[in-house]
C-alpha cells in the first residue's frame, strides 16, 4: 500500500475518530510522523482532488478520496485478518503497520481467498479498537 | 504505522517469507481444485497445454515453497502446513465458468506472486538493516523466483493470447 493511501486510510479513520474533519494532530498520532508531514501530504492530496481542507477545522475525503480510503482500509482489514487467523499472530495490529507499507492491494486481494471477511467490510472497522469489531483473534501464542 | 517501505527486522523478514510460502501454497491448492471442479465436459476439454500449465504451476510453486521455507526456518520461525492452507482454500473457493476462467485465474496468481517478491526485493533492497541470514544468499533466491514469476506471467499471456 503506498504513503497517499495509507494517509486517506487514516483521514477516513480520523473523520470517524474526531467525528467530522480531521484535524492534523490525530493524523499525526495515527501515522506516527510529524504535523508538518501531514501538512505537506493534505497539500498534495488536495492537489489530486482526493481531499478537501479547511483551515483549522482540518481534512475531509471527497468521493474519490473516499473511495480509496474505503478500498485501503479493506486492504488493511485483510492483512490484519490474515495474520490473525492464518498466521496466528498475536500482535496482529501491530504487525500489520509494520507490513502494510510492503503489502500490495493485488497481493491482499489473494490473500482474501483464504480469509473469512464480513460483507460490511471494511464499515465494520472500529478505529478506536485498531481492527474490525467482528475479528476474533487466535488465542495461540505466535 | 510504518509509512517506509523496508524490511528492518528479522521479524518482520521471517513474516514477509511466510506470507510468501503461504502464496505459493494458495497457487498450488487453486490449480488442484481448478481441474476437479470444472464440470466434466469443460475439464474434458481442457487441452494439453493448459493441462501442462497448471501441473507446471503447481510443482513450481512447490520448489518456491520449499526455497521459502529453508530461509524461514534459518530466521528461526515456522511456517503454515500446506494441509492447513489447502483446507482455508477449500473452505472459500469459488470455482471459475470454465477454462478461461481457468487461465485468468493463474495469470492472477503469477502476476500476484511477481508483484509480492519484487516489493519485497525492493523493500529488503532500502533497509540497510542485518539480518540473521546472509543477505546475499536471500537477495539471490528471490530475484530467482521473481524471475520464475515473470516467465510464468509470460507463458499464461502468450497461451491467452492464442486462445483468443
Amino acid at each position: 500500500m503506498n504513503t497517499a493511501d495509507q494517509y486517506l486510510k487514516a483521514i477516513y479513520l480520523a473523520q470517524r475518530i474526531d467525528d467530522g474533519p480531521a484535524s492534523t494532530g490525530t493524523l499525526a498520532d495515527l501515522l506516527e510522523v510529524s504535523p508538518a508531514s501531514v501538512n505537506e501530504m493534505i497539500g498534495k492530496l488536495e492537489e489530486r482532488g482526493l481531499v478537501e481542507h479547511e483551515k483549522y477545522k482540518g481534512a475531509s475525503l471527497t468521493d474519490e478520496g473516499l473511495e480509496r480510503a474505503h478500498d485501503a482500509l479493506q486492504t488493511y482489514c485483510i492483512i490484519e485478518r490474515f495474520l490473525a487467523n492464518v498466521l496466528e499472530v498475536e500482535e496482529f495490529r501491530e504487525e500489520a503497520h509494520a507490513l502494510e507499507a510492503v503489502i500490495d492491494d493485488t497481493v491482499a486481494d489473494r490473500l482474501d481467498t483464504i480469509i473469512d471477511r464480513p460483507e460490511e467490510c471494511p464499515d465494520c472497522f472500529d478505529p478506536e479498537a485498531d481492527c474490525c469489531k467482528y475479528l476474533e483473534a487466535s488465542t495461540r501464542a505466535d | 504505522m510504518s509509512l517506509g517501505q523496508r524490511v528492518s527486522s528479522d521479524h518482520q523478514l521471517a513474516r514477509l517469507l511466510q506470507i510468501g510460502v503461504v502464496l505459493e501454497e494458495v497457487v498450488e491448492s487453486r490449480a488442484a481444485h481448478h481441474l476437479e471442479s470444472l464440470p466434466a465436459d469443460e475439464r474434458e476439454a481442457i487441452d494439453d497445454e493448459v493441462r501442462a500449465l497448471l501441473a507446471e504451476a503447481a510443482e513450481e510453486s512447490a520448489e518456491h515453497r520449499e526455497r521459502l521455507e529453508t530461509l524461514v526456518d534459518d530466521l528461526d520461525a515456522e511456517t503454515v502446513a500446506y494441509e492447513e492452507i489447502n483446507a482455508l482454500v477449500d473452505a472459500q473457493y469459488g470455482p471459475p465458468e470454465d477454462t478461461d476462467g481457468v487461465l485468468y485465474d493463474q495469470l492472477c496468481n503469477e502476476e500476484t506472486a511477481y508483484k509480492f517478491y519484487d516489493d519485497l526485493i525492493e523493500a529488503i533492497e532500502a533497509s540497510d538493516a542485518a539480518f540473521a541470514i546472509d543477505r546475499d544468499r536471500l537477495l539471490e533466491t528471490l530475484y530467482d523466483i521473481r524471475e520464475e514469476e515473470r516467465e510464468g506471467v509470460e507463458e499464461v499471456t502468450e497461451i491467452m493470447e492464442r486462445r483468443a
